[in-house]
Protein backbone atom coordinates (compact mmCIF):
# COMPACT_ATOMS: atom_id res chain seq x y z
CA UNK A 1 0.00 0.00 0.00
CA UNK A 2 1.35 3.58 -0.90
CA UNK A 3 0.97 6.03 2.08
CA UNK A 4 2.02 9.61 1.77
CA UNK A 5 3.78 10.66 4.75
CA UNK A 6 5.58 14.37 5.62
CA UNK A 7 8.68 13.37 8.34
CA UNK A 8 9.86 16.56 9.60
CA UNK A 9 8.73 18.75 6.91
CA UNK A 10 9.90 16.55 3.75
CA UNK A 11 7.22 14.65 1.91
CA UNK A 12 7.87 11.19 1.65
CA UNK A 13 5.88 8.64 -0.15
CA UNK A 14 6.56 4.89 1.39
CA UNK A 15 5.10 1.15 -0.49
CA UNK A 16 4.72 -0.44 3.14
CA UNK A 17 2.02 -2.69 4.95
CA UNK A 18 -0.10 0.30 6.50
CA UNK A 19 -0.03 -1.76 9.81
CA UNK A 20 3.93 -1.76 9.89
CA UNK A 21 5.02 0.04 12.64
CA UNK A 22 5.65 3.74 12.25
CA UNK A 23 9.73 3.28 14.13
CA UNK A 24 10.32 0.40 11.31
CA UNK A 25 9.87 2.87 8.57
CA UNK A 26 11.20 5.54 10.36
CA UNK A 27 14.40 3.28 11.01
CA UNK A 28 14.52 0.94 8.56
CA UNK A 29 12.98 2.95 5.14
CA UNK A 30 13.80 6.54 5.67
CA UNK A 31 16.69 5.51 7.80
CA UNK A 32 15.76 8.16 10.77
CA UNK A 33 17.82 5.93 13.40
CA UNK A 34 17.71 8.81 15.87
CA UNK A 35 14.23 7.51 17.19
CA UNK A 36 15.41 4.14 18.63
CA UNK A 37 13.85 0.45 19.61
CA UNK A 38 13.39 -0.22 22.97
CA UNK A 39 10.54 -2.91 23.92
CA UNK A 40 8.28 -2.83 20.91
CA UNK A 41 5.85 -2.98 23.43
CA UNK A 42 5.24 0.60 24.49
CA UNK A 43 6.65 0.43 27.55
CA UNK A 44 9.85 1.90 27.57
CA UNK A 45 9.03 5.54 25.58
CA UNK A 46 13.12 5.23 23.44
CA UNK A 47 11.32 5.10 20.54
CA UNK A 48 9.16 9.06 21.37
CA UNK A 49 8.44 10.88 18.58
CA UNK A 50 5.81 13.28 17.73
CA UNK A 51 2.37 12.82 15.26
CA UNK A 52 0.86 16.90 15.16
CA UNK A 53 3.00 17.84 18.25
CA UNK A 54 1.22 14.87 20.19
CA UNK A 55 4.19 12.18 21.91
CA UNK A 56 3.46 9.09 20.43
CA UNK A 57 5.03 5.58 21.09
CA UNK A 58 6.30 4.83 17.40
CA UNK A 59 6.99 0.99 17.70
CA UNK A 60 3.05 0.66 18.66
CA UNK A 61 1.89 3.07 16.00
CA UNK A 62 1.00 1.43 12.67
CA UNK A 63 2.29 3.47 10.08
CA UNK A 64 -1.30 4.16 8.56
CA UNK A 65 -2.08 6.32 11.44
CA UNK A 66 0.87 9.11 10.04
CA UNK A 67 -1.09 10.01 6.96
CA UNK A 68 -1.92 13.16 6.91
CA UNK A 69 -0.12 14.18 10.27
CA UNK A 70 3.16 15.83 10.44
CA UNK A 71 5.32 13.57 12.14
CA UNK A 72 8.63 15.25 13.77
CA UNK A 73 11.47 12.60 15.16
CA UNK A 74 14.60 14.06 16.94
CA UNK A 75 16.55 14.53 13.98
CA UNK A 76 13.77 17.28 13.01
CA UNK A 77 12.98 18.61 16.42
CA UNK A 78 15.53 21.58 15.46
CA UNK A 79 16.98 22.03 12.47
CA UNK A 80 20.48 22.76 14.02
CA UNK A 81 20.44 20.55 17.35
CA UNK A 82 19.51 23.74 19.54
CA UNK A 83 16.24 23.22 20.51
CA UNK A 84 16.12 24.67 24.11
CA UNK A 85 15.99 20.90 25.60
CA UNK A 86 18.91 19.95 23.18
CA UNK A 87 21.09 22.99 24.73
CA UNK A 88 19.60 22.14 28.10
CA UNK A 89 20.86 18.55 27.87
CA UNK A 90 24.68 19.46 26.83
CA UNK A 91 24.74 21.82 29.13
CA UNK A 92 23.34 19.22 32.55
CA UNK A 93 25.77 16.36 30.38
CA UNK A 94 22.25 14.41 30.78
CA UNK A 95 22.84 11.53 28.79
CA UNK A 96 25.08 8.57 30.17
CA UNK A 97 24.76 5.61 28.15
CA UNK A 98 22.30 7.77 25.78
CA UNK A 99 20.14 5.01 24.18
CA UNK A 100 16.76 6.44 26.23
CA UNK A 101 17.51 10.33 25.49
CA UNK A 102 15.85 10.14 22.33
CA UNK A 103 12.80 9.33 24.11
CA UNK A 104 13.07 11.48 27.04
CA UNK A 105 14.13 14.70 24.99
CA UNK A 106 10.90 14.00 22.43
CA UNK A 107 8.65 13.34 25.25
CA UNK A 108 9.99 16.69 26.92
CA UNK A 109 9.05 18.56 24.19
CA UNK A 110 6.08 17.78 23.49
CA UNK A 111 5.37 18.57 27.45
CA UNK A 112 6.84 21.83 27.30
CA UNK A 113 4.92 22.45 24.16
CA UNK A 114 1.52 22.12 26.69
CA UNK A 115 3.13 23.03 29.58
CA UNK A 116 5.69 25.74 29.21
CA UNK A 117 6.33 26.06 32.93
CA UNK A 118 5.95 22.22 33.83
CA UNK A 119 6.23 21.23 37.79
CA UNK A 120 8.95 18.83 39.09
CA UNK A 121 5.65 16.77 39.84
CA UNK A 122 3.97 17.31 36.09
CA UNK A 123 8.00 16.29 34.47
CA UNK A 124 7.90 13.16 36.47
CA UNK A 125 4.08 11.62 35.70
CA UNK A 126 4.83 13.04 32.20
CA UNK A 127 8.23 11.62 31.51
CA UNK A 128 7.42 8.87 33.99
CA UNK A 129 6.42 6.22 30.66
CA UNK A 130 10.22 6.94 29.15
CA UNK A 131 12.90 4.46 31.45
CA UNK A 132 16.47 5.22 32.00
CA UNK A 133 18.54 2.26 32.93
CA UNK A 134 21.23 4.49 33.88
CA UNK A 135 19.22 6.39 36.10
CA UNK A 136 19.93 10.43 34.85
CA UNK A 137 16.62 11.14 36.03
CA UNK A 138 17.85 13.54 38.17
CA UNK A 139 19.45 14.96 35.23
CA UNK A 140 16.86 14.98 33.12
CA UNK A 141 14.86 16.61 35.66
CA UNK A 142 17.21 19.61 35.99
CA UNK A 143 17.28 19.96 31.89
CA UNK A 144 14.06 20.00 31.05
CA UNK A 145 13.39 22.99 33.80
CA UNK A 146 16.44 24.97 32.11
CA UNK A 147 14.69 24.93 29.29
CA UNK A 148 11.40 25.93 30.62
CA UNK A 149 13.47 28.46 31.53
CA UNK A 150 13.84 27.86 35.33
CA UNK A 151 16.94 27.90 37.20
CA UNK B 1 -11.04 -19.79 29.07
CA UNK B 2 -12.71 -20.72 32.27
CA UNK B 3 -15.06 -23.39 32.38
CA UNK B 4 -15.49 -23.14 35.87
CA UNK B 5 -19.43 -23.44 36.36
CA UNK B 6 -20.74 -20.66 39.17
CA UNK B 7 -22.33 -21.85 42.21
CA UNK B 8 -26.09 -20.80 42.44
CA UNK B 9 -26.35 -18.84 45.32
CA UNK B 10 -30.07 -18.19 46.42
CA UNK B 11 -31.36 -14.61 46.15
CA UNK B 12 -33.76 -14.11 48.26
CA UNK B 13 -36.91 -12.31 46.81
CA UNK B 14 -40.25 -12.68 47.53
CA UNK B 15 -42.99 -13.65 45.17
CA UNK B 16 -41.13 -15.65 43.09
CA UNK B 17 -42.42 -19.21 44.58
CA UNK B 18 -46.30 -19.38 43.83
CA UNK B 19 -46.61 -22.97 45.34
CA UNK B 20 -45.51 -21.72 48.79
CA UNK B 21 -47.46 -23.03 52.03
CA UNK B 22 -49.08 -20.31 54.42
CA UNK B 23 -46.70 -21.57 56.68
CA UNK B 24 -43.91 -20.56 53.80
CA UNK B 25 -45.11 -17.45 53.41
CA UNK B 26 -44.08 -15.90 56.99
CA UNK B 27 -40.62 -16.78 56.70
CA UNK B 28 -38.66 -14.00 56.15
CA UNK B 29 -38.48 -14.66 52.21
CA UNK B 30 -38.53 -17.73 49.62
CA UNK B 31 -34.99 -17.74 47.87
CA UNK B 32 -34.62 -17.64 43.91
CA UNK B 33 -31.74 -19.99 42.83
CA UNK B 34 -30.81 -18.77 39.61
CA UNK B 35 -29.90 -21.60 37.23
CA UNK B 36 -26.18 -22.68 37.08
CA UNK B 37 -24.01 -21.03 34.02
CA UNK B 38 -20.21 -21.06 33.17
CA UNK B 39 -18.51 -18.03 34.51
CA UNK B 40 -17.40 -17.04 30.72
CA UNK B 41 -21.44 -16.59 30.21
CA UNK B 42 -24.26 -14.17 31.23
CA UNK B 43 -27.82 -15.59 32.14
CA UNK B 44 -30.21 -14.58 29.66
CA UNK B 45 -33.08 -12.22 30.92
CA UNK B 46 -35.61 -15.09 30.66
CA UNK B 47 -33.60 -16.85 33.89
CA UNK B 48 -35.09 -14.31 36.13
CA UNK B 49 -38.83 -15.19 34.69
CA UNK B 50 -39.63 -16.87 37.37
CA UNK B 51 -39.34 -14.07 39.79
CA UNK B 52 -43.14 -12.53 39.98
CA UNK B 53 -42.69 -9.23 41.44
CA UNK B 54 -41.16 -6.58 39.01
CA UNK B 55 -38.60 -5.21 41.33
CA UNK B 56 -37.60 -7.99 42.83
CA UNK B 57 -36.48 -9.11 38.93
CA UNK B 58 -35.15 -5.84 38.29
CA UNK B 59 -32.93 -6.17 41.19
CA UNK B 60 -31.84 -9.92 40.10
CA UNK B 61 -30.96 -8.79 36.95
CA UNK B 62 -28.81 -5.90 37.99
CA UNK B 63 -26.75 -7.55 39.88
CA UNK B 64 -26.26 -10.17 37.18
CA UNK B 65 -25.08 -7.02 34.77
CA UNK B 66 -22.67 -6.51 37.46
CA UNK B 67 -21.02 -9.75 36.46
CA UNK B 68 -19.77 -7.59 33.65
CA UNK B 69 -19.86 -3.62 35.06
CA UNK B 70 -17.20 -5.15 38.07
CA UNK B 71 -15.37 -7.70 35.61
CA UNK B 72 -12.08 -6.77 35.60
CA UNK B 73 -12.08 -5.72 31.61
CA UNK B 74 -14.73 -3.22 32.28
CA UNK B 75 -13.82 -1.85 35.86
CA UNK B 76 -10.04 -1.16 35.39
CA UNK B 77 -10.61 1.82 33.53
CA UNK B 78 -13.52 3.04 36.02
CA UNK B 79 -10.87 3.59 38.65
CA UNK B 80 -11.79 5.08 42.17
CA UNK B 81 -7.66 6.76 41.72
CA UNK B 82 -6.29 9.11 39.13
CA UNK B 83 -4.76 5.74 37.44
CA UNK B 84 -6.31 2.63 35.70
CA UNK B 85 -5.78 -0.74 36.48
CA UNK B 86 -4.34 -4.04 34.62
CA UNK B 87 -4.98 -6.99 35.00
CA UNK B 88 -7.18 -9.88 36.46
CA UNK B 89 -5.70 -8.69 39.37
CA UNK B 90 -6.22 -5.07 39.23
CA UNK B 91 -2.35 -4.15 39.38
CA UNK B 92 -1.58 -0.70 38.86
CA UNK B 93 -1.41 0.48 35.32
CA UNK B 94 2.59 0.04 33.70
CA UNK B 95 3.76 1.88 32.80
CA UNK B 96 2.54 4.89 35.29
CA UNK B 97 -0.16 6.70 33.96
CA UNK B 98 -2.64 9.75 35.04
CA UNK B 99 -5.94 10.44 34.20
CA UNK B 100 -5.26 14.15 33.33
CA UNK B 101 -7.69 16.65 33.32
CA UNK B 102 -9.96 15.44 30.15
CA UNK B 103 -9.64 11.67 31.49
CA UNK B 104 -7.52 10.92 28.57
CA UNK B 105 -3.74 11.20 29.95
CA UNK B 106 -1.46 13.68 30.70
CA UNK B 107 0.55 15.84 28.78
CA UNK B 108 3.01 13.73 26.34
CA UNK B 109 1.67 10.76 27.84
CA UNK B 110 -1.82 10.58 26.37
CA UNK B 111 -4.18 7.12 26.31
CA UNK B 112 -3.02 7.33 22.58
CA UNK B 113 0.42 7.78 23.34
CA UNK B 114 0.78 3.84 22.57
CA UNK B 115 -3.49 2.77 22.44
CA UNK B 116 -5.11 2.54 19.23
CA UNK B 117 -8.09 2.34 18.05
CA UNK B 118 -7.29 -1.83 18.02
CA UNK B 119 -5.92 -3.98 20.05
CA UNK B 120 -1.72 -4.80 18.72
CA UNK B 121 -1.71 -8.02 18.77
CA UNK B 122 1.97 -8.85 18.24
CA UNK B 123 2.75 -5.78 21.20
CA UNK B 124 -0.35 -6.82 23.16
CA UNK B 125 -1.26 -3.24 23.15
CA UNK B 126 -5.25 -3.33 23.75
CA UNK B 127 -7.10 -1.00 21.95
CA UNK B 128 -10.45 0.65 20.69
CA UNK B 129 -12.09 4.01 19.67
CA UNK B 130 -12.02 6.73 21.99
CA UNK B 131 -9.56 4.66 24.59
CA UNK B 132 -9.93 6.75 27.54
CA UNK B 133 -11.07 6.47 31.38
CA UNK B 134 -14.25 6.85 32.97
CA UNK B 135 -14.36 10.50 34.50
CA UNK B 136 -13.79 10.00 38.60
CA UNK B 137 -16.83 9.98 39.42
CA UNK B 138 -18.38 7.02 37.26
CA UNK B 139 -15.37 4.85 39.55
CA UNK B 140 -16.83 1.57 40.12
CA UNK B 141 -13.76 -0.48 41.59
CA UNK B 142 -14.94 -1.07 45.39
CA UNK B 143 -18.35 -0.43 44.66
CA UNK B 144 -20.91 -2.51 46.43
CA UNK B 145 -23.79 -4.12 43.24
CA UNK B 146 -26.41 -1.59 45.32
CA UNK B 147 -23.76 1.40 45.29
CA UNK B 148 -23.12 1.03 41.56
CA UNK B 149 -26.46 0.86 40.80
CA UNK B 150 -27.17 4.40 42.59
CA UNK B 151 -24.50 5.70 40.84
CA UNK B 152 -25.23 4.75 37.25
CA UNK B 153 -28.94 6.00 37.83
CA UNK B 154 -27.47 9.13 38.61
CA UNK B 155 -27.03 11.88 35.99
CA UNK B 156 -24.76 13.77 38.31
CA UNK B 157 -22.46 10.82 37.95
CA UNK B 158 -23.61 9.05 35.09
CA UNK B 159 -22.38 11.96 32.14
CA UNK B 160 -25.90 13.04 32.22
CA UNK B 161 -27.39 9.98 30.70
CA UNK B 162 -30.80 8.94 31.08
CA UNK B 163 -31.98 5.47 31.84
CA UNK B 164 -32.44 4.85 27.63
CA UNK B 165 -29.04 6.09 27.14
CA UNK B 166 -27.81 3.85 29.75
CA UNK B 167 -28.67 1.27 27.87
CA UNK B 168 -27.89 2.52 24.49
CA UNK B 169 -24.51 3.11 25.67
CA UNK B 170 -24.08 -0.44 26.90
CA UNK B 171 -25.36 -2.45 24.29
CA UNK B 172 -23.67 -0.15 21.79
CA UNK B 173 -20.89 1.77 22.40
CA UNK B 174 -17.45 0.75 20.60
CA UNK B 175 -15.31 1.35 23.87
CA UNK B 176 -17.62 -0.98 25.80
CA UNK B 177 -17.42 -3.38 23.30
CA UNK B 178 -13.21 -3.62 23.86
CA UNK B 179 -14.76 -5.73 27.23
CA UNK B 180 -15.99 -8.56 24.53
CA UNK B 181 -12.78 -8.00 22.45
CA UNK B 182 -9.80 -7.84 24.29
CA UNK B 183 -7.57 -10.11 22.26
CA UNK B 184 -5.56 -12.53 24.43
CA UNK B 185 -7.51 -10.69 27.69
CA UNK B 186 -10.33 -13.02 29.26
CA UNK B 187 -13.71 -11.30 27.71
CA UNK B 188 -16.03 -10.13 29.96
CA UNK B 189 -18.84 -12.48 31.06
CA UNK B 190 -21.41 -13.01 28.32
CA UNK B 191 -21.50 -10.74 24.98
CA UNK B 192 -22.19 -7.16 24.57
CA UNK B 193 -25.85 -8.14 22.79
CA UNK B 194 -26.44 -10.31 26.23
CA UNK B 195 -25.35 -7.68 28.50
CA UNK B 196 -27.72 -4.96 26.90
CA UNK B 197 -30.59 -7.31 26.98
CA UNK B 198 -29.95 -7.32 30.86
CA UNK B 199 -29.39 -3.65 31.05
CA UNK B 200 -32.60 -3.00 29.21
CA UNK B 201 -34.86 -5.53 30.95
CA UNK B 202 -33.45 -3.59 33.88
CA UNK B 203 -34.43 -0.55 33.55
CA UNK B 204 -38.13 -2.23 31.46
CA UNK B 205 -38.93 -3.67 35.00
CA UNK B 206 -38.06 -0.21 36.87
CA UNK B 207 -34.59 0.01 37.43
CA UNK B 208 -34.61 -1.38 41.04
CA UNK B 209 -31.43 -1.33 42.75
CA UNK B 210 -30.40 -4.50 45.01
CA UNK B 211 -30.53 -4.18 49.01
CA UNK B 212 -27.09 -2.67 50.48
CA UNK B 213 -26.31 -5.84 51.99
CA UNK B 214 -25.82 -7.80 48.37
CA UNK B 215 -22.15 -7.75 48.92
CA UNK B 216 -21.49 -9.28 44.98
CA UNK B 217 -22.58 -10.46 41.76
CA UNK B 218 -25.01 -13.71 41.47
CA UNK B 219 -23.58 -17.12 41.92
CA UNK B 220 -19.56 -15.62 42.95
CA UNK B 221 -18.15 -16.29 46.51
CA UNK B 222 -18.48 -12.22 47.31
CA UNK B 223 -22.54 -12.85 48.04
CA UNK B 224 -22.28 -16.62 49.03
CA UNK B 225 -24.93 -17.15 51.78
Amino acid sequence: MTLRLTVNGTEQTLDVDPEMPLLWALRDILGLTGTKFGCGQALCGACTIHLDDEAVRACVTPVKRAEGKRITTIEGLSPDGTHPLQRAWVEHAVPQCGFCQTGQIMSAAALLRKKPHPTDAEIEQSLGGNLCRCGTYLRIREAVKKAAGGQ
Amino acid sequence: MSTIVLATAPLVFAGCDKTKSKEETTKKAPSFVPPAIAASELRKVSAFDAISDPADRSRAIFLEATRVFLHPRCSNCHPSGDSPLQGNEQRPHDPPVFRGENNHGIAALECTSCHQDHNLELARVPGAPNWHLAPREMAWIGKTPHDLCEQIKDEKRNGGKSLEAIVEHSAHDPLVAWGWNPGPREPAPGTQASFGDLVAAWVKTGAACPDATEKGPLGTKENAR
